[in-house]
């Protein structure tokens, strides 16, 4: 099971939070962008480096490269879908839905009733709306007779997004 | 640093040209980025190009807004509290709501959703304490009920997403 349980404590240390404010808006595209930003906090680069290394290896840093801009590669349409399903089923029946490939984010949240049922939420990317609901219709099959209901949100407008931003 | 392209970027009719470096980059270095001294050397090494063109294809990506950035991706639940949050804003106060709410610096992501619940954002902060005080805020001063969604856990591996398949 590869499922994140319940995510542990902060392990940031104070230099590794300059770090991640350092880094978080990406790093310079310059030769050696490591020594640029060891630089710039008054740090030795190697030290960088490990603590860049130690963080992911404790998952603070989920992966490192280059982050697509999705929309402007033309993948114009997601679709935050929302999943009613029992409690006891959420762990096995999530682990399914986050292993297909058009799905980006998979998670459980809490139910708010009345005003919300749902607890299991998949956000689907695609080319266009008929791509996004071929890929709601593979997790309604997935699913079948474990959903007790489902709606799919688009987004209409972005309307503030950045990267992580870790307040000093 | 770089500050990372905005979602100005409008090319909705535009078809998006590619070169086969640029697909390269886009696609096998969403993860595995070199964790060396000279990684954008290293990553000319590992598909025959040099250095400069690696650097320069990257700045052209980011310049035409096709990535946002390079660097790590950061795990808010590991790295501090986050949440996500969503509220059913008359449409007639949407804009004055959604303004609101993208004005706190803890706030990064504010999404207008086709829903009753139309206004979804993500609120980050050092610890759980602080983000609970920016959803009471943003409360008080709309007078709209906040849900309160934080991630309870996680069923996705973050490989990057597939642009070609």
């Amino acid at each position: 099971m590869n499922a994140v349980l319940h995510p542990r404590p902060c392990r940031v240390d104070a230099i590794d939070r300059q770090i991640i404010m350092a880094v978080q808006a990406g790093l310079p595209l310059v030769e050696q962008p490591w020594d640029a930003v060891a630089e710039q906090l008054g740090l030795d680069p190697d030290e960088v480096l490990e603590r860049v290394a130690a963080m992911q290896a404790h998952g603070i840093i989920r992966r490192i490269g280059a982050v697509p801009n999705h929309y402007a590669l033309g993948y114009r349409a997601n679709g935050m879908s929302v999943w009613n399903v029992p409690d006891a089923m959420v762990a096995e029946l999530g682990k399914r839905v986050g292993e297909l490939e058009f799905v980006s984010h998979c998670y459980e949240r809490p139910r708010h009733l009345p005003l919300w049922p749902y607890n299991l939420f998949a956000m689907v990317h695609g080319h266009n709306r008929d791509e996004v609901e071929a890929g709601v219709k593979e997790i309604a099959s997935m699913l079948h007779g474990a959903c007790r209901g489902h709606e799919v949100l688009y987004s209409t407008r972005i309307l503030k997004k950045t990267g992580l931003r870790l307040q000093g | 640093m770089t500050e990372p392209a905005t979602t100005a970027v409008d090319i909705l009719h535009a078809p998006v040209l590619l070169s086969a470096l640029e697909k390269c980059l886009l696609n096998e270095y969403q993860r595995g980025f070199p964790l060396c001294a000279s990684p954008y050397a290293e990553i000319g090494r590992q598909l025959g190009v040099s250095e400069t063109e690696v650097i320069d294809t990257l700045r052209s990506l980011q310049q035409r807004g096709l990535i946002s950035r390079v660097g790590p991706v950061f795990n808010p639940n590991r790295a501090g509290a986050s949440t996500l949050a969503a509220m059913a804003v008359p449409e007639a106060r949407l804009d004055a709501v959604a303004a609101l709410v993208s004005a706190c610096a803890e706030v990064n992501h504010n999404y207008e959703r086709e829903h009753h619940f139309n206004l979804w954002f993500v609120v980050t902060a050092p610890d759980a304490a602080r983000v609970r005080a920016v959803l009471d805020e943003i409360e008080t001063q709309s007078g709209i009920t906040v849900l309160d969604l934080p991630l309870e856990r996680s069923f996705y591996i973050d490989l990057g997403f597939p642009l070609w398949c």
